[in-house]
């Protein structure tokens, strides 16, 4: 039995990718959602849960369409010279950002939301700057959130699947992610690649799982 | 007390009746359960409606690839019938004895063709694949669709399976590979006849239909499952082997078996000594 790890590989790559996407493009989404006293912050917040209610069919049927020829992001990148993104590794990455947007959002906004005022008031009336503050208050009181946020945004992407079925095309080394190879070897009956795929992924997830959960109160005993 | 036991009704009641459709839908014996391979789509709903029309039996249909449906019937689907795209998983499932042995019987031969929404893309002979400079060739999970056997088949005669590796992009059945190429996702793809008539002549884009010699032909086999306990499962297979029936799969692009003169039909016998 031969079982090909490559979809293993470029699944952590992709969850790399968003991850690292997703805290950065998070970060002040969820610094205007926690702080801003605009009525746009409740639809706004409620198109960032959306992915949380939505089966992976509504997404991946509107990003079939977004990402083609004619779509609206397809038909840029076209127009660009860049070739539409259903299909491609880049097309995954948009995929995914949407879809694991709520799972790093929330938890860094619930974060920044729990500092609360008083951290940053005395901050300033130390004449801390507002990049100051943010980097040497905000950001060190809100770690817990922020590793909860990776974690689950890495861990949510690893195991995402209905999205990529549906814009992913099945390639080998560019779309054909853990999650599909598992279905592929299913649907073929190699139960035995399936098995042991499956089985690690189950195992990856629970650490990842309690492991968050160790640091966590390890986080919390410190006080932080 | 009288609210406890209402309460206890309720709850049971309604476990009852969610658990009827859900436990046996084949015990009826005026609806027929039938997984189909999804390039038979529309053939099927067409013969489904003129065989209810007939009999008044409800027909349930599941769609998918003969590959995952052989999967779901050998872990034990409540399916009456298989229609397949090949031969192979029917011969299997009546090999392992899940099927009713003799009932099987070639329905339809498939017919792949090149097919592109394009109305200019695709010649009569098949260039586009050599010269082509499209991105994106679609073709059907080999492993799971016969008809992405076909395509493989094809591209392997024509000596273009390696090189073309990196342009392939692969449905999981032969609908979702029409739907990559309908979409404009991918620029080609190889589909069934089938799906490419469903649409107005006007509208059908440009195909290549491709020579019987490069690829296996795809016969299309029904077969009659023992889970299934339907007497409407065997007027369903009789009701497709009818001229009416045939007439509708003719219509779908699809050639068929020579009239069954009752042997004819009967694949050979000959079984396979393990």
């Amino acid at each position: 039995m031969t079982v090909d790890l490559a979809p293993v590989w470029l699944s952590l790559q992709l969850a790399t990718a968003t991850t690292v996407i997703l805290l950065v493009l998070g970060t002040p989404l969820a610094w205007w959602l926690a702080r801003s006293a605009s009525w746009l912050t409740g639809p706004i917040a409620a198109v960032v849960a959306l992915p949380l209610v939505l089966p992976p069919t509504v997404l991946g049927f509107y990003l079939l369409v977004a990402l083609g020829p004619h779509g609206v992001i397809g038909g840029v990148t076209s127009s660009l010279g860049w070739g539409a993104l259903a299909f491609t590794f880049p097309g995954l990455v948009i995929g995914s950002v949407i879809y694991s947007l709520p799972f790093v959002v929330r938890p860094i906004q619930d974060a920044f939301q729990a500092i609360g005022q008083g951290p940053l008031e005395a901050a300033a009336t130390l004449r801390a700057s507002r990049w100051d503050r943010f980097f040497s208050v905000t950001l060190p009181l809100s770690r817990r959130g922020y590793l909860t946020a990776a974690t689950l945004g890495f861990a949510h992407t690893m195991g995402e699947f209905g999205v990529v079925l549906m814009i992913g095309g099945n390639i080998p080394g560019a779309t054909r992610v853990l999650s599909i190879a598992i279905y592929d070897h299913v649907e073929a009956l190699e139960y035995s690649q399936a098995h042991l795929l499956a089985g690690g992924m189950l195992l990856f997830s629970f650490m990842v799982l309690l492991g968050l959960h160790i640091i966590n109160k390890r986080l919390e005993r410190i006080g932080a | 007390m009288g609210n406890r036991l209402q309460f206890a009704t309720l709850v049971f009641g309604t476990i009852g009746i969610a658990s009827i459709p859900v436990a046996q839908p084949q015990a009826r014996t005026d609806e027929v359960v039938v997984a189909v391979a999804a390039n038979f789509t529309g053939a099927m709903k067409t013969i489904a409606a003129k065989y209810t029309a007939r009999t008044g039996n409800k027909v349930t249909i599941s769609y998918g690839s003969t590959g995952k449906l052989y999967a779901q019937i050998k872990n034990g689907a409540p399916f009456d019938v298989f229609l397949a795209a090949d031969a192979q998983r029917p011969r299997l499932l009546e090999d392992e004895g899940r099927a009713l042995a003799g009932s099987r019987f070639t329905y339809a031969i498939g017919r792949l063709v090149l097919w592109s929404p394009n109305k200019e893309y695709i010649d009569n002979k098949g260039n586009v694949l050599h010269h082509g400079d499209y991105r994106h060739l679609a073709i059907a999970n080999p492993k799971t669709a016969p008809y992405g056997a076909a395509a493989r088949d094809v591209l392997l005669a024509l000596g273009l399976w390696r090189r073309l590796q990196r342009r392939l992009v692969y449905g999981e059945n032969i609908a979702q590979t029409y739907q990559f190429v309908a979409s404009g996702n991918a620029e080609l793809g190889f589909v069934a006849l089938s799906q490419v008539m469903t649409h107005e002549p006007s509208t059908r884009g440009s195909l290549w239909h491709i020579p019987a010699g490069l690829y296996r032909p795809i016969e299309q086999q029904a077969v009659l499952l023992r889970s299934g306990r339907a007497t409407a499962a065997e007027s369903f297979l009789s009701f497709l082997r009818g001229p009416e029936a045939r007439t509708v799969i003719e219509s779908f692009g699809y050639a068929t078996p020579p009239t069954s003169s009752g042997a004819n039909h009967r694949p050979r016998q000959t079984v396979r000594k393990k």
